[in-house]
């Protein structure tokens, strides 16, 4: 068991050093350095800045010296909790990003549970009633929507709810909740707003889950010991659900961790679709304004996130499934 | 990753009379067979042929230069062609005339069936060079009469806001967006296969840093990461120039799959006896591998390209889609796409939303194929 741990918090350790690797060479991708690009962006607004306070800006941000001082500034700035200065909003990046990443959050473990909620059911029915027209149907349906891009089936879903029920999609909050502080009322709100987006994210996710737990429960279907308790009498129900489903849901579990980079990923292009306060939109502002440490701290983050989550769901694994822990992987 | 549903449903009940000829077959002979009984895939694979078809005919098949703006002609609806003229067979489209609305100031069209543009196959259109050498005028459809009037003009899928003709630009866009998805794919085979061998057939240390390089790979969301290096791009690039990177980034998306597949293979091969044949005949590692061991399993690298294909084209249309791709002048599925963004066109220009099906068919079409491919992999199995 700590052998396993280590080796996954160790491989977690890599990827998050990984990730910071990435989003700093993200960051330091286009043409010019940041500070130039934040004097320009000043002369726009009408401050000049000297060059002395140019200098000073560049010896901050360790820009005279090599790239990998530059490097460890600027992780030393995030271990203090600052990810920079985003100069197209005027505000430091933790203010900017603050609830937006909450919401990302919040949005992707939706999904996640939505995805459980609706694909084990259906995975159960379609393998124990193999071919049935619920079953056909089921997978008719699981490879459209793994199929569909995200953002398509975003569009599509705005321009039906909008022909048939005359409602337009769009935001997380109501006008009235947009600003205002947590409390009930903004939280059923929340959810309100988040069903579509859910449904539209956690499509994909769904059908390649449906598909995993109906394959993997009926091999487990096959197996001996399910004759064996129908032969000593137990009901078909509990039979089912007490040891081949049982069994049958490791490899979904495992599959989350796998979908999780994509609900990530979908996430982002939604919500740009959608308007949602998520991270998404403004990644996209700061990429195209070349707001770099608002977007390379996004990157960052949403990127941890993964990594965590992935770690989070490896762990469930274990303790679903003890059996993982002594493969040599 | 799982049996297909499909595969259990058609699995071959081989009689007896046709054994002799199984025990005979070529191996693909006996890929085909095992296809062939997987009817959804013969569909989807027929399809994606149209499709390719589609790409090198663009020219011949549209029927205006899909770049030809006119503001006056903007966000026109689309013309469907009439076969018969009552009983009589005339093919014919409406014409649209169209005038400003004093009041809202928006284009008002009015599609009046008794002025009858007559259309004809194989027509006499804008000047293009057939698969880039036959210097040729004529079109798949265009209007019979030759001398061509402003006010005559057919556009089956309606105009985008600046009048440009969107069945011609949507034939252009999905020239562009099928082949970026090729090269990606090709890009990402050799990626994939280069390092899914060396992880597979030496094992060891190498396999697994190789291993952790693709599960760091896979465990980062790519959406945002892919984003961020497209941003980077200069301005000033030519469409080709962004075309190739925009290529170099999606193979980035998929060959992690195809490193998994084909490591997977590798290893189970590596202590096959017609490899150990070939060690002991003194046939050098590069030889083994690329001459011995790699073609035992083509067929299962096509299918593991083909269910990639997909995904490049996904994530082509995803970048454009969000203006971080291909840039007009370019024309693809995801700049198309780029004009239904929001909700009023999408509810007063419903036809800026016809490029979705395209995308839609193709992606489901080459996701069956591909799982057709997979299954008829391995034509010993069963």
């Amino acid at each position: 068991m700590l052998g396993y741990l280590i080796r996954r918090v160790v491989y977690a350790a890599f990827a998050v050093w990984a990730v910071s690797i990435i989003s700093f060479f993200i960051i330091n991708l286009p043409p010019g350095d940041y500070v130039t690009s934040y004097i320009a962006q000043l002369a726009i607004q009408g401050n000049i800045i000297g060059a002395e306070e140019a200098e000073s800006l560049r010896e901050y941000y360790g820009l005279d010296q090599p790239i990998y001082v530059q490097y460890l500034k600027w992780m030393n700035q995030i271990r203090q909790g600052n990810l920079g200065f985003s100069f197209e909003f005027g505000l430091p990046v933790n203010d900017v990003i603050g609830e937006r990443l909450i919401l990302t959050m919040i949005l992707a473990a939706a999904t996640i549970v939505f995805i459980w909620i609706v694909a084990i059911p259906i995975g159960i029915l379609s393998a124990v009633r193999q071919y049935s027209i619920w079953d056909h149907t089921f997978t008719f349906f699981g490879f459209v929507g793994l199929a569909v891009p995200d953002f398509m089936l975003a569009l599509v879903m705005m321009y039906f709810s909008f022909v048939l029920f005359d409602f337009s999609v769009g935001g997380l909050f109501s006008p009235e909740y947009v600003s205002a502080s947590w409390s009930l009322g903004r939280g059923i709100d929340l959810a309100q707003h988040m069903i579509i987006p859910i449904i539209i994210l956690g499509t994909a996710g769904t059908a390649s889950l449906i598909r995993i737990t109906r394959a993997n429960l009926l091999d487990e279907l096959r197996k001996p010991y399910v004759a064996t308790a129908r032969a000593k009498g137990l009901s078909e129900w509990r039979l089912i659900l007490k040891y081949p489903v049982r069994m049958a849901l490791n490899p979904a579990i495992s599959l989350t961790a796998y979908i999780l980079p994509f609900l990530v990923s979908g996430s982002i292009v939604v919500s740009v679709v959608l308007g949602l306060p998520t991270v998404g939109p403004i990644l996209l502002k700061a990429l195209v304004a070349q707001d770099m440490f608002l977007a390379g701290g996004i990157i960052l983050l949403i990127g941890w996130m993964t990594v965590v989550g992935t770690f989070l769901s490896d762990l469930l694994l274990v303790w679903a499934d003890p059996r993982v822990k002594f493969e040599g992987r | 990753m799982e049996s297909n549903p499909v595969e259990q449903e058609l699995a071959p009940e081989i009689e007896d009379t046709v054994e002799e000829r199984i025990s005979v077959a070529s191996q693909r002979q006996l890929i085909w067979w095992r296809f062939r009984k997987h009817r959804v895939a013969v569909v989807a694979t027929a399809i994606i042929v149209i499709f390719y078809t589609m790409v090198i005919f663009a020219d011949f098949l549209a029927t205006n230069v899909p770049a030809d703006s006119e503001a006056f002609r903007g966000l026109m609806p689309p013309q469907p062609v009439h076969i018969f003229d009552g009983w009589k067979p005339s093919p014919h489209v409406c014409a649209v005339s169209g005038a400003r609305n004093p009041i809202t100031f928006q284009k008002d069209y009015v599609t009046d069936c008794t002025e009858k543009i007559q259309v004809r196959l194989f027509a006499r259109g804008y000047e293009y060079k057939l698969l880039g050498v036959i210097p040729t005028d004529r079109h798949l459809l265009g209007m019979s009469d030759d001398t061509l009037r402003p006010e005559d003009h057919i556009y089956l899928l309606g105009t985008d806001k600046q009048g440009r003709d969107m069945y011609s630009r949507l034939l252009f866009g999905t020239r562009i967006s099928l082949t970026i998805g090729l090269f990606g794919v090709v890009l990402s085979l050799v990626l994939g296969i280069v390092l899914g061998a060396i992880s597979g057939f030496y094992g060891g240390l190498i396999d697994n840093l190789i291993q952790r390089l693709v599960e760091i790979t896979r465990s980062i969301p790519s959406i945002p990461l892919y984003m961020g290096i497209a941003a980077a791009f200069p301005h000033d690039w030519s469409i080709l120039k962004i075309y190739f990177a925009i290529t170099i980034i999606i193979s980035l998306f998929a060959w992690t799959d195809l490193a998994r597949v084909v490591r997977g293979r590798f290893l189970t091969m590596r202590d096959e006896d017609f490899v150990t044949a070939a060690m002991l005949s003194g046939a050098n590692q590069r030889r083994i591998i690329f001459r011995h061991m790699l073609p035992s399993f083509y067929s299962h690298i096509i299918a593991a390209a083909t269910l990639a294909l997909p995904l490049m084209i996904i994530a082509e249309t995803t970048l454009s889609f969000l203006g971080l791709g291909l840039r007009p002048p370019a024309i693809s599925w995801g700049t198309l796409l780029q004009d239904a963004q929001n909700v009023q066109t999408i509810a007063l220009t419903p036809w800026l939303m016809i490029p979705a099906l395209p995308v839609i068919l193709v992606i489901l079409a080459l996701n069956f194929m591909g799982d057709g491919l997979r299954d008829a992999a391995d034509p010993y199995s069963n």
